[in-house]
C-alpha cells in the first residue's frame, strides 16, 4: 500500500519539475519564472488544486511518442486570490516550449467550462512558443476549442490574459479576445507574424521587442492594459486587480472593508480647475482624491492619455472611472481614446460595475486624420457603449462639456443616473468664441462687436446653469464636497434595476 | 492703537502680520498681484487690495501701487515684511510725506545701513568690532595688494554694492589679490552699476551669528540674544537657531551690547538685526545691519516669548517699549527649517506648481507670538506659511514656502522635535527641500553644533543624492513596514466573496527588502500592536493606528517615534522618512525567494538623451532626425508655466530618434531626443 502511495508522490514530482531543471535554470536565467512558480505568486498560498497533471499528448508522430512529459506543457487548477476563487492556468515553458497541443488545449478547455458553470474568473499565464508543429491540425483545433470558449465566456466571468513569454501567431486570439491583458517587459513580446516573416513579405526591419513589446502593446497598438517590470511584480498586479472584479456576470463587485470617511471634504479640489480655461489640470488629482484611500488602478494608462480609466473604490465598493484628461489633447475626444473608453466602459457594465464619469472635454479632435480614421464610427462606440450600459451611472462635469462630446460623455440624456456639475463647468454647444462668430457672422468685421458678443455668450452659456435649469444637471455641487456627492449617489443606486429590450445582440458600430 | 494697517508683502511674512494684527485688534489689509489672487494672505486679511501684475516690479515693489492702496483702503500704518520695499527708504519717505506711519526704522537708519562702507564706518564710529580691513575706496590692482598685504592674508575683496556672492573674491596672495580686485571691479560694474571696491580680512571657521535688537523712539534699546545662522547654501540661510550653540554668555552680552550700541547710533526704532562673523576663536566682526523684520526672527520669539511683530507695531505707534534688557530671558532652544520649493536632488532648481498636498505637522495650539513657549508645551511645533493644499507655487516669487520651527528646553529635544515635525510634513506636487533639511537634522556635525557656514558646500559637495538609514533607522522601518504590510494584507482577505471555509490566513512570516538589504521577521501581533522579530534574534514592537491608505504612519517604535510619509508603488511602499526615500516590498518567505530570481533591471542610460527637465508643453522641436548638432545648438523649446525654455545641446552629437512633437505635453524625464 505504501509503495502504491509513494508511487503518486513520485510522479507528482516527475510532474512539477515540467521539462527538467536545466530548462528550468535557463528559464530562470531569462529572468522568466515557471509556470508553478507563478502560480505560486498569483494564488493565496497553498490554496492551487491542481487538475490534469498526468495528461499527456498523443502525438506519436516524429518521435513524440517517446517524449511524453506529464502536464503536457500546461499547468491547470483554481485557487483563490485573498479567498475568492479564480481558475488558472499556466503555460510552462520548460516543456516543450509551452507548445499548444491538442491535449494542452484540453486542459485549458476544461478548466475554462468549469470556470463558466462555476462562475468564477479566468487567469492565463501565457509563455509558450505557439502551435505543437509535430501535432499539425490537431494544434490548430485546439486553439480553436480554446477562442470559442473565451468567446463563450466573454460577459459572463471576467479574463484575464497575463504574456509572460512569447505569445505568437494563432496564439495571440486567445488573449485577445479576454477582457485584460497585461505584459512583462522585457521578457514578453505579441504577434501575429514574427520578425522574419515581416522581413520577408514587406522588408521591414523590425525587432521582436519593437514588433511586439510590452511597449509597443501599451503605447502604440492598446493591445495590453498594462505592464509591469518583472513577473513578480506582474502577479502581485493581477491579484490587486482581481480585488476589483466580480467573479462573475450574476454577482455585484466585491466590496471590503474601507478606511476613508465617505464624507471625507477636499478643499483643495476647489483650486483644481484653474483660472484661465485653456490651463491644463491633471484629472488624476480628482480621481484620487474621491477614491477610497486614493486607491485607483489605471487600465491603459500609457494609451489615448486624453481619456482616463480605471478601478476606484467608493465605500469599499468597486466603481469604473472615465475621465477627459485635460493635460492630453485637451482632454478631446478622438478615435483611439473613444475606443479605450467604449471597451472600459461596456466591460464595467457587462460585470455590474458602476461607472462614475468625470467629464472636461472641448469635443472631438477634428482633422482628416481622424475623419479618415473613421472618427465617426469609432466615436459612436463610446456613445454606443454608455447608451446600452444599465450599471449606476453617475457624471461630473468639472469644466467644458461641449458640443456631441457632451452627450457622448454619460450625459443625462444617455440614462445617466445622476449628473453633476461643477461651479465651473461650462455646458454649451461650443467655445464662446467658435459660437459667436457663427451666431453673428455679420458682425465679423467688427472687432469690439465680437469681443461684446463672445462675453454675453460667456455670462449666458460658460456656466452648468443652462442646464441645470432644464434639469440636465441634477445639481450643481461644490468641488470639494465632490467625494460626498458620488458616494452618496451610487449608495442611492444600488438597487437600481434597469433593463434594454430583448435582443439576440446588439449592433454595436464595431 | 492704529486701527487699520497694510501689509505691503505677501506670502508668509504677511500672514505672520496679519496673526499678531488680528491679535491686538488691528485690521488688516492685504495687497496682491494677479498671481496671487487666491492666496492665504488675502483670503487671511480683512480686506484686500489687487495692485497689478504677477512680477513684483510691477506690483509689490511699485511704491506708487501701494500708496494708492493705502489711500484707498485708509491703513494708517504699513508693516513691510521682509525684502521687496522693506529696507526701501524713498518708501519710508512716500509714507511720511502721506501722514502714514511705517512698522519699520526711521528712513535715516535704513539709509545709513543700507551701504556697506557707509554702514561699517559708522559701525566702527560706535565701538562695534569690525573686520579688519580697508575702508577707502581701491584705486587699483597695486593698491590692493599692497592693502592685503598690510591686513594680512587671506582676504576678502568685495564689492560695496554686492550682495549674492557676486563681486566677491577670495585671495591667498600677491597673485590672487592683483586678479580678485580686476574680475571683482568688472562684475560688480556689470552687476550693480557700482564698482567700488574694498578689501577686508577673510575671516576662517566663519559662523554667520546675528543679534535681534529692539529700540523705541524714545532712546531704549535691548538686544533679544542671538540666532546662528550658519548653514546656508550659496548665501540663502536653510537652518537657524537660537541661541548659537557656539556663543558664551560673555561673547552674547558684548555683541548684543555693541548691536544696541550701533543701533542707537543711527537712530534705530524698531525690530533689526545686526549681523556678525564670527571665526572660530568667538572673535566676532560686524557684517551689516538689517533694518527690518529678518525672516528667521521666530526663533528668537520662540526663546524670549517676545512678539517681535507686537514690538514694532508698537514702536510705530510712538510707544515706550516695556521691556528692559533684564527682562530678556533666552530659554530653551529653537530652531528653524526653511521649506523651499527647491529640488534638491536636481541641484536645488526651482519647483513649481500646485500643492497637491499640503498637511504641516500640528502646530503647538497654546503657543503664539509672544507666548513664553515652555508654558505652552514640552516641545512646541510652530509653522509659518503662506501657503494651502490646492495652492500654487509660482515662478514669480521667492521659493520659500514655509518656515517649520521647533522648541524645546534643550537643543536636543528641539532637534528632535524637528526631525518628526520635518518627517510628519506632507508636500506633494512640487519637488522641495525637506529630505535635505531632514538630512542636516541627522548630520554629525549639526548634532554637534559645529559647523560653518561652509558646512553644506563642505558636507555636500557633490549635492544632494538622498540619505541612506543607518542600521537602526533601517531595522525601525522595515519593522513597521512590515506590521503595515500585515494589516493591509488582512484586509484585502475581508473582501466580499471568498469562499467559506477557505478563506485566506494571512501568515506570520515575511520578508522585508528596503534599501538594498533583505529581513526575514516573524510578527507577533496583539490588540496594541505588532512585535516584529528578525533573524539575529532582535525584536521591535511597534505600535501605531495606521490603517491602509493613510498618507502618513505615526507610528511609535520600541515607544519612540517614528513618522513615515506612505505611497503607493507597485508591489510595495514607498517609504519617506529622515531624509531617505525608500522603496520597501514586504513579501512572504515565498515571494521573496522567488523575487531573487528577478532580474536587476538598470535604468536606461540617460546620457544620449534629452530629458524633459519639468513638466511642460513642448512648443517646437528644432532638430531632425540625422542632424548634427554641436554644443549649445537649440535641441527644442519647451513651455511651462508661461515660459518657453529653450533645451540646447550639452555636447556635439547626431539626433537619431525625436520622441515628441510640437504640442505634446510631457512630463519631467520624457524623453525628448536620443542621440547615436
Amino acid at each position: 500500500m505504501t509503495d502504491i502511495l509513494a508511487e503518486l508522490e513520485t510522479r507528482r514530482d516527475a510532474a512539477r519539475l515540467g521539462g527538467g531543471q536545466r530548462r528550468i535554470d535557463s528559464q530562470h536565467a531569462k529572468g522568466k519564472l515557471t509556470a508553478r512558480e507563478r502560480i505560486d505568486l498569483l494564488l493565496d498560498e497553498g490554496s492551487f488544486e491542481e487538475y490534469d497533471m498526468f495528461v499527456t499528448h498523443r502525438c506519436t508522430d516524429f518521435g513524440m511518442e517517446n517524449q511524453k512529459p506529464a502536464g503536457d506543457g500546461v499547468v491547470t487548477g483554481w485557487g483563490t486570490v485573498n479567498g475568492r476563487m479564480v481558475y488558472v492556468f499556466s503555460q510552462d515553458f520548460t516543456v516543450f516550449g509551452g507548445s499548444l497541443s491538442e491535449t494542452h488545449a484540453q486542459k485549458i478547455c476544461k478548466i475554462m467550462d468549469m470556470a463558466m458553470q462555476n462562475g468564477a474568473p479566468v487567469i492565463g499565464l501565457n509563455d509558450s512558443g505557439g502551435a505543437r508543429i509535430q501535432e499539425g491540425v490537431a494544434s490548430l483545433a485546439g486553439y480553436a476549442e480554446v477562442f470559442q470558449r473565451n468567446i463563450m465566456a466573454s460577459g459572463v466571468v471576467p479574463q484575464i490574459s497575463v504574456i509572460m513569454g512569447p505569445c505568437a501567431g494563432g496564439a495571440v486570439y486567445s488573449p485577445a479576445m479576454t477582457d485584460f491583458i497585461f505584459m512583462v517587459k522585457d521578457s514578453s513580446y505579441m504577434f501575429v507574424t514574427g520578425p522574419d516573416v515581416v522581413k520577408t513579405v514587406t522588408n521591414e526591419q523590425v525587432t521582436a521587442e519593437e514588433l511586439g513589446g510590452a511597449s509597443t502593446h501599451t503605447k502604440k497598438s492598446s493591445v495590453a492594459d498594462g505592464a509591469f517590470e518583472n513577473d513578480v511584480e506582474a502577479l502581485a498586479e493581477v491579484r490587486r486587480l482581481v480585488d476589483f472584479l466580480p467573479l462573475n456576470n450574476r454577482e455585484k463587485p466585491p466590496v471590503r472593508p474601507f478606511f476613508d470617511e465617505p464624507g471625507r471634504v477636499e478643499n483643495s479640489l476647489d483650486t483644481l480647475v484653474p483660472e484661465n480655461a485653456n490651463t491644463p489640470y491633471d484629472m488624476k488629482e480628482l480621481i484620487i482624491k474621491v477614491a477610497d484611500e486614493g486607491d485607483f488602478y489605471e487600465i491603459q494608462e500609457d494609451y489615448a492619455k486624453n481619456i482616463i480609466t480605471g478601478f476606484i473604490r467608493l465605500e469599499g465598493q468597486t466603481v469604473g472611472v472615465v475621465a477627459n484628461q485635460p493635460m492630453v489633447l485637451a482632454g478631446c475626444l478622438d478615435i483611439d481614446s473613444s475606443r479605450k473608453a467604449a471597451r472600459f466602459v461596456r466591460f464595467c457594465d457587462a460585470f455590474e460595475i458602476p461607472i462614475l464619469t468625470y467629464v472636461d472635454v472641448p469635443g472631438f479632435l477634428p482633422g482628416t486624420s481622424q475623419e479618415y480614421g473613421g472618427v465617426i464610427k469609432h466615436g459612436a462606440k463610446l456613445l454606443f457603449a454608455y447608451g446600452e450600459a444599465t450599471v449606476p451611472k453617475v457624471t461630473v462635469i468639472t469644466r467644458k462639456a461641449y458640443g456631441g462630446a457632451y452627450d457622448v460623455m454619460a450625459s443625462k440624456h444617455l440614462r445617466g443616473d445622476v449628473n453633476y456639475a461643477w461651479p465651473t463647468a461650462e455646458i454649451a454647444v461650443m467655445g464662446a468664441k467658435g459660437a459667436t462668430e457663427i451666431i453673428h457672422r455679420a458682425d465679423l468685421g467688427d472687432a469690439d462687436k465680437i469681443a461684446q458678443h463672445t462675453k454675453d455668450y460667456e455670462d449666458r452659456f460658460a456656466n452648468p446653469f443652462v442646464a441645470a435649469e432644464r434639469g440636465f444637471i441634477d445639481e450643481v455641487i461644490m468641488p470639494h464636497s465632490t467625494r460626498r456627492r458620488v458616494a452618496r449617489a451610487f449608495a442611492a443606486l444600488r438597487n437600481k434595476k434597469l433593463s434594454n429590450p430583448w435582443k439576440k445582440h446588439d449592433n454595436i458600430p464595431l | 492703537m492704529f486701527e487699520k494697517i497694510l501689509i505691503a508683502n505677501r506670502g508668509e511674512i504677511a500672514c505672520r502680520v496679519i496673526k499678531t494684527a488680528r491679535k491686538m485688534g488691528i485690521k488688516t489689509v492685504a495687497v496682491y498681484s494677479d498671481a496671487d489672487k487666491q492666496a492665504l494672505h488675502v483670503q487671511m486679511a480683512d480686506e484686500a487690495i489687487h495692485i497689478g501684475p504677477p512680477p513684483a516690479n510691477q506690483s509689490y515693489i511699485v511704491i506708487d501701487k501701494i500708496m494708492e492702496a493705502i489711500k484707498t483702503s485708509g491703513a494708517q500704518a504699513v508693516h513691510p515684511g521682509y525684502g521687496f520695499l522693506s529696507e526701501n527708504a524713498k518708501f519710508a519717505e512716500a509714507l511720511e510725506a502721506a501722514g502714514v506711519a511705517f512698522i519699520g526704522p526711521p528712513k535715516g537708519a535704513i539709509e545709513a545701513m543700507g551701504d556697506k562702507i557707509t554702514s561699517k564706518k559708522i559701525a566702527q564710529d560706535a565701538k562695534v568690532s569690525t573686520v579688519p580691513g580697508y575702508m577707502g575706496l581701491i584705486e587699483d590692482a597695486d593698491e590692493a595688494v599692497k592693502i592685503s598685504n598690510e591686513i594680512g592674508y587671506p582676504v576678502m575683496i568685495k564689492a560695496s554694492a554686492g550682495g549674492g556672492g557676486k563681486g566677491m573674491r577670495i585671495a591667498w596672495n600677491d597673485e590672487e589679490a592683483r586678479e580678485g580686485f580686476q574680475s571683482s571691479k568688472n562684475e560688480a560694474a556689470n552687476s550693480f552699476g557700482d564698482d567700488r571696491i574694498f578689501i577686508e580680512k577673510f575671516v576662517t571657521q566663519p559662523r554667520h551669528i546675528e543679534i535681534q535688537v529692539l529700540c523705541d523712539a524714545h532712546g531704549n534699546g535691548i538686544y533679544l540674544g542671538e540666532r546662528e545662522c550658519s548653514i546656508q547654501r550659496r548665501n540663502q540661510k536653510v537652518v537657524e537657531e537660537a541661541p548659537s550653540p557656539f556663543l558664551d554668555p560673555e561673547t552674547r552680552k558684548a555683541m548684543g551690547e555693541q548691536s544696541v550700541a550701533l543701533a542707537k547710533a543711527v537712530g534705530y526704532a524698531s525690530a533689526g538685526t545686526v549681523e556678525f562673523i564670527v571665526d572660530g576663536d568667538k572673535n566676532f566682526y560686524f557684517l551689516e545691519m538689517n533694518t527690518r523684520l529678518q525672516v528667521e526672527h521666530p526663533v528668537t520669539e520662540l526663546i524670549t516669548g517676545v512678539d517681535l511683530v507686537e514690538q514694532m507695531i508698537r514702536v510705530a505707534n510712538g510707544e515706550p517699549l516695556t521691556i528692559t534688557q533684564d527682562d530678556v530671558t533666552l530659554t530653551g532652544w529653537a530652531i528653524e527649517n526653511r521649506l523651499y520649493a527647491e529640488d534638491p536632488y536636481r541641484n536645488f532648481l526651482p519647483s513649481i506648481g500646485r500643492l497637491t498636498r499640503y498637511r504641516p505637522p500640528a502646530e503647538t495650539a497654546a503657543y503664539a507670538p509672544g507666548v513664553a513657549a515652555g508654558a505652552a508645551g514640552d516641545t512646541v511645533v510652530r509653522n509659518d506659511t503662506g501657503v494651502y493644499e490646492g495652492g500654487e507655487i509660482s515662478m514669480y516669487y521667492d521659493p520659500m514656502i514655509a518656515k517649520l520651527c521647533t522648541w524645546g528646553p534643550t537643543r536636543e529635544a528641539a532637534i528632535e522635535a524637528m526631525r518628526v515635525a520635518l518627517d510628519s510634513f506632507e508636500v506633494e506636487g512640487i519637488g522641495h527641500n525637506l529630505p535635505f533639511v531632514s538630512a542636516v537634522m541627522d548630520h554629525p556635525k549639526f548634532i554637534s553644533g559645529d559647523m560653518t557656514t561652509a558646512f553644506i558646500a563642505e558636507e555636500y559637495p557633490e549635492g544632494f543624492e538622498g540619505v541612506t538609514l543607518g542600521a537602526d533607522d533601517l531595522h525601525r522601518v522595515a519593522a513597521a513596514c512590515a506590521a503595515m504590510h500585515r494589516v493591509a494584507e488582512i484586509r484585502r482577505t475581508r473582501v466580499s466573496g471568498t469562499m467559506d471555509n477557505h478563506e485566506r490566513r494571512v501568515g506570520t512570516d515575511w520578508n522585508v527588502a528596503i534599501q538594498g538589504e533583505s529581513f526575514d521577521v516573524v510578527i507577533d501581533a496583539d490588540h496594541e500592536g505588532s512585535t516584529v522579530s528578525f533573524a539575529d534574534g532582535s525584536s521591535l514592537r511597534v505600535a501605531g493606528d495606521w490603517t491602509p491608505g493613510d498618507q502618513l504612519a505615526e507610528m511609535t517604535v520600541d515607544g519612540s517615534p517614528l513618522v513615515l510619509k506612505v505611497g503607493k508603488i507597485s508591489g510595495g511602499f514607498r517609504i519617506r522618512t529622515r531624509g531617505a526615500d525608500l522603496k520597501v516590498h514586504v513579501r512572504s518567505p515565498r515571494q521573496a525567494e522567488l523575487a531573487r530570481l528577478m532580474p536587476e533591471k538598470l535604468p536606461p542610460d540617460t546620457s544620449k538623451m534629452l530629458l524633459c527637465p519639468m513638466p511642460g508643453l513642448i512648443v517646437k522641436v528644432n532638430v531632425e532626425v540625422g542632424d548634427e548638432v554641436q554644443e549649445g545648438q537649440a535641441l527644442c523649446t519647451v513651455e511651462a508655466m508661461k515660459m518657453e525654455n529653450i533645451l540646447r545641446a550639452e555636447k556635439k552629437g547626431v539626433v537619431s530618434k525625436i520622441n515628441a512633437a510640437a504640442g505634446d505635453s510631457l512630463a519631467v524625464d520624457d524623453v525628448i531626443l536620443e542621440f547615436e
